[in-house]
C-alpha cells in the first residue's frame, strides 16, 4: 500500500558548497570512424560541486553520453580525448595510469545506467554483484560486505533486502533493479555520481519514486551528481545547474531557475517550446518547431552551429563560432545575440498558433467507433492473461481520444483489438453502429479502408525493401482502387502534406531519419482517407524537437481532413496536448474517462492523481504533491479482486475496495470516475495535488488553489 | 586480457556501444545513400579475405562452365609412358596411374562438383524455403509438426544419413544430387522459418494486414524479400558444405563412378600410390581444400556485407 | 525445470523412433529383394523362399519393423552374415575404439579451441584475431580426407614420426593404441577446433559489448576478474552447447577419418557393413549412432538450460 510521503521540495537548494569536486576544462573528444575523424565533443567545460547536481540536457547527437563517459576516460577503442583537463577532487584524470584509474572508477565514481536490466550480469545474483564493490574497494570480507549491501539496499528503500540479494536480475522489476544499481553506485560513498538517463526506461510512476529517492540521497550523500537526460521535466526535480548541449558543444549553462525563467540561447528557448505545455484548456495550440535537422558532427556549419536553424540569425552569426561566455550572473550562453532572446511565455504565444478547439465538432459529429465491454484474454500455460478486461470507449467524428496508461495497462491491446490485429475475446466493437469482425481477415475492404494505424517503431513500420513512394501508393491502389498514375500523383501530394520533399519518392527507408520515416508512416496511414487513425505511441522513440513537429503535423492533418484519432501514449503531456477526450487505463480497465479539461481537473481518480503528481513538468515552480504508488503493476494473470487498483491505491478505503467492484461516478458532462470514493470527497482530499504557481497563469489555465492542506 | 592501452589515452575495453555510436553519428539518414549493391561492393572491398575468396570462387565457376574447352589435354586419354610421371612443365600436376593428365582431370572435375553440389543445393534451397515459409507463417501445431519431422532428419550426422540413403538407393549422380538435397532441406527450412518468425511480428507486416493484404502477398512481397540476404548467405554456405559432402562421398566410392574425374574419387584411387607418387593424391586434395576454403570465405564475406551488424565477427 | 527435461526426453524418444523408421525403410524396403541379391539371380525360387523365411522377410513390413525394434531394445541385435558373429559384441568393441579416439581428439581441440577463440575475441581486429578467424574459417569446411592426407604425407611418410595406418588389434588398451590415435585425432580435431574457435569468439565478442561488462569495468574490478567472473560465465555458454553436440559427432560420425586411417571404430564398421550389404549390421550400427547423437543433443540442451539462470528460474 502506498502512503502519502512528505516528499522533498522540488529542486531548489542549490547548495553552493564551496568545494568543486568534478572539473572539466576545455575537453575535446574525437572518434575515428569509417567517415574519418569525428570531433564528437568540442571545448567543453563544467564544474560540479559537492552536494550539487548538474543536469546535462541534449538530444541525439549532442554528445552528452560521450562527454560523461569520456570525461572519466571510458571510451571505445576508437575514441580519444585529444585536449583539455578533467579533475576529480583536484586529481587530474587524463594521463592517469590504468590501474589507478580503475581504482578511481570503483571507489570515487559511481555510475547509474539507463537500462538496469542490461547493466547487471544476468548470471550472477544481485547480492554478489553489489558485494563485489565492497570487497574490492572497501577492503571488506564476505560477511562485512554482505552487511554493507543490506545497509545500502535499505537506504534505497528496497523491501526485504535479504531476499532480493539472492535473486537474479531477470526476477526483479525495472524500478527495483534501478534501485539496486543506485545502491551499487553509492556503496563507496563516491565523490562523483554519474547518472545516464536512469529513469528513461521506467514507467512514470516508478520514475517518480526513483527521482524522489535520488533527491533524498542527494542530501544524505555528499556526491556531486552529473545527471544526463533529454527530459526537461526530470531536470527540474533533481538538478541545481543545467547545461544544454547541441551537436557536441554547450549552448548554455545556468542554474535551474535561471534557465527556465529566462533562457539566453535560442536553442534552449525552442526546446522549452517543443515540449507540450501542461495546461488543459479547450484551445489546442501548435508547438514550437525547429526547422532543419540536427547536424552531424562531420558536417558542421562554419559559424555558430545552431545558426542554420535559428530564427534570430544574423550574417555575423555564420562567420565565427561564438564562445560560451558568462553573460549574466552564473549564466553562460554561446549566443552572440543573447540579449534579444525573448522571455519564454511571450515567445510561446507568438511562435505558436491556435489550431483548433477541443470539442468543437462534438455537436456535428456523432460516435464513429464504439467499444463496449471489450475483453482480450490470452490463454497461458498457467492461467489466463486478462490484458483487456472490460473496456468501454468512444471515438467521435473529427476528434481525438487519448488513451493514457503505463506498462501492463492494455492500452495497445485495445487498439489492436479495434483494428483487428489481435482479436477481442469478448465485448463488441462497432463502427458507425455496425459491429466489426474481430480480425482483419474477416473484415471487408471498405471497413479496412476506414481504420488505419501508425505504429510505434518507425524503423520497423516500413518494409526495408520498398521505396517510400511504393509504401504510400499501395493503400491507394489496394483500398481506394485508383489507377497507378492517379496513385502516384496522390502519393506525391501526401508527401508534401507531411512536409517531406517529393524527391524522397524513390528513396528506401534506410535513407531516412526516424522522424522522416514516421512522417512516411503517417502519409501512408492517411493515403486511403480513413475515418479513424490509431496512433500507438508514434512519437515516443523520437527526439524532443522532432516529437513537437510531429504532433503539430498530426493536429494540422486532423484539422484539414477531419479524421479522428485514437492516440495512445504513456506520456500524459502529449496526450493532453492532442486530445479532446482522455481515457486513463490501468491493468486492462478504464479508471477515468471524460473530456480533456475535466479529466485533468479535480476530482481525479486516485490513479490519475498519482500520474499527475508523478509527471515531471518542465517548470521549476509547479508544485506536485508526492502521491506515490507502492509496489509495481500486478501481472494480468492475477488481477486483484474488487477494484483492481486497491493494492496500490493511496486513497485505499478498506474492505469495500477489496471485495466490491467500484461504481462509475458521473461528473460533469461525460466525465466518469471508477471509484468507491464519492466525487466531492475526492475533490476535498485531492486539493493541492497539482499547483501551478508563478506570475501570470496563461489565459484559460486553471488555478488549483493554495498549497497542500 | 582486457588491459588498457595507455599510449594514446584511451581504453581498449569496449566496442563502441549503440548509444555512443548514435550520439556521434547523429540521427541517421536524412541523406540519400548509394544503391545497395554498390554499398555491398564497397564493404566487400574492405575485407581482403572475403574478396580473395570470392575471386577464387569465380575462377572455379569459370572452370566449371568452360572446363572441357580450357583443359589442355583430354582428361580420359591414357598415356602408358607417362604413368605416375612427376609434375613437369607440360603436365603441371603430373600424371596419374593411367598416364592421364591430372591438371586436366581436375579442371574437368570442377564441373562435376559444381553441377552435383550446386544442383543439390538449389533443390534444397527451393524446397527448404517453401517449407520454412509455410511453417513460419502458419505457426501453431502445423509448424510444430513440420519442425519435428525435419528434426528427425537433423538427428542423423550428415554423412551417416547420406551413406544410409545411398546404400539403399545405389550410387549414381542422380542419387547423390537427391541425397544432398534431402540432407540440406531441413537446415534451409530452419533458417527461413526463423526469419519468417522474426519478420512476422514486425510493424510493416502488421501494416500490411491492416490494409487487408492476402496471405500470399504478405509472404512473398513483404516477408520473403527481407529474408533474402540471410537466405543467400545460407545458400552459399550450403553450397560450400555440399562440395565437402560430394567429395567425401566420392572418396568413399559412393558418389560418382570411374572413369569420371571426381576429385574425391581421384584421391581414393591415389591412396595406393602415395608412397611413390604423392602428387597424385596431393593435388586433388589441395584443390578441394582451395575451393572449400574460398567458398567459405566468400560466404562469410557475404554475411558480413549484407547483414546488419556487418563488421561483427 | 523438470518439466522441461521431461519434454525434451519425450521428443528425443520420438525422434529416435522416427529415425529408426527411416533406417529400417532404407535398409529393408528400399533395396528390393534381399534374397535375390544374396543368393544371386540364378538361385531357385525355393532357396530364396527359405532364405526369406529364415530372415523373417515373408512377414508384413510393419511386423518386421516392430520385431526388429523390440529385439533391438532388448539387446538382441541379431547375427551378422558377413562377419558370422553376433552383432552386438562387435559393435560395442568398435564403439570402445571410437570412444578412445574421441577422447584423444576432445582433449586436443576443446581447450585449445576455447583458448584461441578467447584470444581472437579479446584482440579483435588485430593480427592474432585475423589469423585465427581466417584460419578457423578455412578449416571448417576442410574435408578430413584432405587434411588427413596431408598429415599422413608429412608426418608419416616424409618425417616418419607416426604410423600412417591405425589398424589396431581388437582389445588393445589405451596405452597401446595411443600412438595410432594421434594422427587421426589431429585430423578430427582440426575441423572441430574451427567450430569451437568460431563459437567462442563470436559469443565472447557479443558479451564484451554488453552493458554489464561496462558496469563491471566501471566498478573498478581488475581486468582478470571482469574476464573470468563476468565475461566467461556468460560467453562460454554457447560453447558448451557446441562442444556437447560435438561429442555426439565425435563418437559416431568419424566415418571418413576411420576409413582413411583404417581405424576399427564404429564408423568404419558401418562402411564395411554397407559395402557388404549386411543389413542387420547396418541397421544396428546406424541406429546406435543416431541414439548417441540425439542423446548428445539432449545433454547439450539440458546443460544450457541448467547453466543459464534466465531459463533455470522461470
Amino acid at each position: 500500500m502506498a502512503t502519502i510521503m512528505q516528499g522533498p521540495a522540488p529542486s531548489g537548494e542549490a547548495a553552493k558548497a564551496p568545494r568543486p569536486v568534478f572539473e572539466i576544462e576545455g575537453l575535446h573528444i574525437d572518434y575515428t570512424t569509417e567517415l574519418g575523424v569525428l570531433h564528437a565533443v568540442r571545448d567543453v567545460s563544467i564544474t560540479v560541486h559537492e552536494h550539487e547536481s548538474f543536469g546535462l540536457v541534449g538530444e541525439s547527437g549532442s554528445g552528452k553520453s560521450t562527454l560523461a563517459m569520456g570525461s572519466i576516460r571510458y571510451l571505445a577503442s576508437n575514441g580519444k580525448v585529444t585536449d583539455g583537463s578533467v579533475r576529480l577532487n583536484g586529481q587530474e584524470l587524463l594521463g592517469l595510469p590504468a590501474k589507478q584509474l580503475r581504482e578511481l572508477w570503483g571507489s570515487s565514481i559511481g555510475v547509474v545506467y539507463q537500462s538496469p536490466l542490461s547493466a547487471l550480469n544476468p548470471s550472477i545474483v544481485i547480492g554478489k554483484q553489489l558485494a563485489e564493490v565492497a570487497r574490492q574497494h572497501l577492503g571488506m570480507d564476505a560477511s562485512a560486505a554482505k552487511a554493507r549491501v543490506v545497509e545500502m539496499l535499505t537506504k534505497v528503500a528496497m523491501p526485504d533486502p535479504e531476499a532480493v540479494m539472492k535473486r537474479y536480475p531477470h526476477q526483479l522489476s525495472g524500478g527495483m533493479l534501478q534501485r539496486c544499481v543506485i545502491a551499487m553506485a553509492l556503496m563507496t560513498d563516491p565523490s562523483l555520481l554519474i547518472m545516464d538517463e536512469p529513469t528513461t526506461a521506467l514507467d512514470v510512476t516508478t520514475q517518480a519514486v526513483v527521482l524522489d529517492l535520488v533527491a533524498e540521497l542527494k542530501r544524505e550523500f555528499e556526491s556531486a551528481i552529473l545527471y544526463i537526460t533529454h527530459d526537461l521535466g526530470v531536470i527540474t526535480k533533481i538538478c541545481d545547474r543545467v547545461g544544454v548541449m547541441y551537436a557536441g558543444e554547450f549552448m548554455e549553462q545556468a542554474d535551474l531557475r535561471g534557465l527556465f525563467a529566462r533562457p539566453l540561447h535560442p536553442y534552449t528557448l525552442d526546446l522549452l517550446g517543443c515540449v507540450p505545455h501542461f495546461d488543459p484548456t479547450p484551445e489546442k495550440r501548435s508547438l514550437v518547431t525547429i526547422p532543419g535537422a540536427i547536424p552531424r558532427v562531420d558536417e558542421l556549419p562554419p559559424g555558430c552551429i545552431f545558426a542554420p536553424r535559428c530564427e534570430f540569425v544574423e550574417e555575423a552569426c555564420t562567420i565565427a563560432r561564438p564562445p560560451l561566455e558568462e553573460v549574466a550572473d552564473e549564466h553562460l550562453s554561446a549566443c552572440r545575440r543573447w540579449r534579444i532572446v525573448p522571455p519564454p511565455a511571450e515567445y510561446l504565444r507568438e511562435a505558436t498558433a491556435a489550431l483548433r478547439t477541443a470539442g468543437a465538432s462534438a455537436e456535428q459529429g456523432g460516435v464513429l467507433v464504439e467499444a463496449k465491454d471489450t475483453e482480450v484474454h490470452f490463454k497461458a500455460p498457467k492461467g489466463v492473461i486478462r490484458a483487456v478486461d472490460g473496456v468501454d470507449l468512444e471515438v467521435r467524428v473529427g476528434e481525438t481520444l487519448g488513451v493514457v496508461g503505463e506498462s501492463g495497462s492494455g492500452k495497445t491491446t485495445v487498439a489492436r483489438a479495434i483494428i483487428g490485429l489481435t482479436p477481442a475475446t469478448g465485448g463488441d466493437i462497432k463502427l458507425r453502429g455496425s459491429s466489426l469482425a474481430r480480425t482483419t481477415g474477416k473484415r471487408p475492404r471498405s471497413t479496412l479502408r476506414e481504420i488505419q494505424m501508425v505504429f510505434q517503431n518507425p524503423d520497423a513500420s516500413l518494409n526495408p525493401t520498398r521505396s517510400v513512394g511504393d509504401a504510400i501508393m499501395r493503400p491507394l491502389t489496394l483500398l481506394s482502387g485508383v489507377s497507378r498514375e492517379e496513385a502516384k500523383r496522390r502519393a506525391q501530394d501526401l508527401l508534401r502534406s507531411v512536409s517531406l520533399p517529393v524527391s524522397y519518392f524513390d528513396r528506401l527507408p534506410h535513407e531516412l531519419s526516424g522522424g522522416e520515416k514516421q512522417r512516411v508512416a503517417i502519409a501512408r496511414a492517411f493515403a486511403a482517407e480513413p475515418e479513424l487513425i490509431l496512433c500507438d505511441e508514434p512519437i515516443s522513440s523520437l527526439d524532443v524537437s522532432v516529437q513537437g513537429s510531429l504532433m503539430n503535423l498530426l493536429m494540422q492533418l486532423q484539422v484539414d481532413k477531419q479524421t479522428s484519432y485514437l492516440f495512445i501514449s504513456h506520456d500524459l503531456s502529449a496526450v493532453q496536448h492532442l486530445s479532446d477526450t482522455i481515457a486513463v487505463v490501468y491493468l486492462g480497465h478504464v479508471m477515468e474517462i471524460g473530456d480533456a479539461v475535466q479529466v485533468l481537473t479535480l476530482p481525479f481518480h486516485p490513479y490519475t492523481e498519482a500520474l499527475l503528481s508523478a509527471v515531471p513538468l518542465p517548470d521549476p515552480d509547479v508544485k506536485q504533491k508526492p502521491i506515490r504508488l507502492g509496489g509495481s503493476v500486478p501481472s494480468a494473470m492475477h488481477v486483484p479482486t474488487g477494484c483492481r487498483f486497491h493494492p496500490r491505491c493511496p486513497r485505499f478505503l478498506g474492505d469495500v475496495c477489496v471485495n466490491e467492484e467500484p461504481p462509475w461516478r458521473e461528473g460533469q458532462g461525460d466525465h466518469r470516475i471508477y471509484c468507491h470514493i464519492p466525487l466531492d470527497e475526492l475533490s476535498r482530499l485531492q486539493t493541492g495535488t497539482l499547483v501551478f504557481s508563478g506570475a501570470e497563469p496563461a489565459a484559460g489555465s486553471i488555478d488549483y488553489g493554495e498549497d497542500d492542506r | 586480457m582486457v588491459e588498457p592501452n595507455l599510449t594514446d589515452e584511451s581504453f581498449d575495453t569496449a566496442i563502441m556501444d549503440e548509444t555512443m555510436a548514435k550520439e556521434v553519428l547523429g540521427p541517421d539518414g536524412g541523406r540519400a545513400r548509394p544503391a545497395t549493391w554498390r554499398l555491398y561492393w564497397r564493404r566487400l572491398r574492405k575485407r581482403p579475405a572475403a574478396l580473395v575468396g570470392t575471386i577464387i570462387f569465380c575462377v572455379f565457376l569459370f572452370l566449371a562452365v568452360f572446363g572441357p574447352w580450357v583443359a589442355p589435354y583430354d582428361y580420359q586419354k591414357q598415356n602408358a609412358e607417362l604413368r605416375l610421371a612427376k609434375p613437369a612443365l607440360t603436365h603441371p600436376f603430373g600424371n596419374d596411374q593411367f598416364g592421364r593428365d591430372i591438371f586436366s582431370r581436375i579442371i574437368v572435375g570442377t564441373r562435376n562438383i559444381f553441377l552435383i553440389g550446386g544442383l543439390g543445393t538449389l533443390i534444397a534451397v527451393i524446397i527448404g524455403t517453401a517449407i520454412g515459409l509455410l511453417a513460419g507463417y502458419i505457426g501453431g501445431t502445423g509448424d510444430e509438426v513440420i519442425m519435428r519431422l525435419l528434426d528427425v532428419l537433423l538427428s542423423f550426422p550428415s554423412l551417416l544419413l547420406a551413406l544410409v540413403l545411398l546404400a539403399a538407393a545405389g550410387p549414381s549422380n542422380r542419387n547423390v544430387v537427391l541425397v544432398v538435397a534431402v540432407l540440406y532441406i531441413p537446415m534451409v527450412a530452419r533458417v527461413v522459418r526463423s526469419m519468417v518468425l522474426d519478420l512476422k511480428n514486425k510493424e510493416f507486416v502488421e501494416a500490411a494486414r491492416v490494409r487487408g493484404e492476402g496471405r500470399g502477398y504478405i509472404l512473398f512481397r513483404e516477408i520473403l524479400p527481407n529474408a533474402l540476404p540471410p537466405l543467400l548467405v545460407e545458400a552459399s554456405m550450403r553450397f560450400s558444405y555440399s562440395i565437402f559432402l560430394v567429395a567425401s562421398l566420392g572418396y568413399l566410392g559412393l558418389g560418382v563412378q570411374p572413369p569420371s574425374p571426381d576429385w574425391g574419387l581421384q584421391i581414393n584411387e591415389a591412396k595406393n600410390f602415395v608412397q611413390i607418387a604423392p602428387w597424385v593424391m596431393l593435388f586433388p586434395a589441395a584443390i578441394i581444400a582451395l575451393l572449400v576454403i574460398s567458398t567459405s570465405l566468400m560466404s562469410d564475406g557475404l554475411r558480413q556485407v549484407m547483414l546488419p551488424g556487418g563488421g561483427r565477427n | 525445470m523438470s518439466r522441461f527435461i521431461l519434454r525434451r526426453l519425450g521428443f528425443m524418444v520420438l525422434t529416435v523412433l522416427l529415425a529408426s523408421v527411416v533406417i529400417f525403410w532404407a535398409t529393408t524396403v528400399l533395396p528390393g529383394d534381399v534374397a535375390s541379391q544374396t543368393l544371386g539371380r540364378f538361385a531357385t525360387e525355393q532357396a530364396k523362399q527359405e532364405l526369406r523365411h529364415k530372415l523373417g522377410l515373408d512377414k508384413p513390413v510393419t511386423t518386421q519393423y516392430t520385431t526388429w525394434l523390440s529385439n533391438y531394445v532388448r539387446g538382441d541385435w541379431g547375427d551378422s552374415p558377413s562377419m558370422a558373429t553376433k552383432v552386438r559384441p562387435v559393435v560395442f568393441e568398435r564403439l570402445r575404439n571410437s570412444l578412445m579416439l574421441a577422447l584423444v581428439a576432445f582433449a586436443m581441440y576443446v581447450p585449445l579451441g576455447i583458448f584461441l577463440g578467447l584470444i581472437a575475441a579479446l584482440r579483435k581486429n588485430t593480427w592474432p584475431d585475423n589469423l585465427i578467424s581466417v584460419g578457423s574459417l578455412a578449416f571448417i569446411g576442410l574435408p578430413e580426407f584432405v587434411s588427413g592426407t596431408f598429415l599422413i604425407a608429412i608426418f608419416a611418410i616424409e618425417l616418419q614420426w607416426l604410423p600412417s595406418q591405425s589398424s589396431i588389434d581388437p582389445g588393445s588398451s589405451f596405452a597401446e593404441a595411443f600412438p595410432y590415435l594421434i594422427l587421426p585425432g589431429i585430423t578430427v580435431a582440426l575441423t572441430s577446433l574451427a567450430y569451437v574457435v568460431r563459437m567462442t569468439r563470436s559469443s565472447t565478442v557479443d558479451v564484451l559489448q554488453m552493458d554489464y561488462v561496462r558496469t563491471a569495468n566501471l566498478k573498478g574490478l581488475p581486468p582478470r576478474r571482469v574476464l573470468f567472473t563476468h565475461v566467461l560465465r556468460n560467453s562460454l555458454l554457447p560453447t558448451v552447447t557446441v562442444v556437447a553436440i560435438g561429442i555426439g559427432w565425435l563418437i559416431g560420425g568419424l566415418i571418413i577419418t576411420e576409413s582413411l586411417f583404417d581405424y576399427p571404430g564404429i564408423g568404419r564398421l558401418l562402411l564395411f557393413a554397407i559395402e557388404r550389404r549386411d543389413l542387420v549390421l547396418i541397421q544396428a550400427t546406424a541406429l546406435l549412432i543416431v541414439i548417441i547423437y540425439v542423446v548428445a543433443n539432449l545433454v547439450a540442451d539440458v546443460l544450457y538450460a541448467v547453466l543459464n539462470p534466465r531459463i533455470r528460474y522461470t
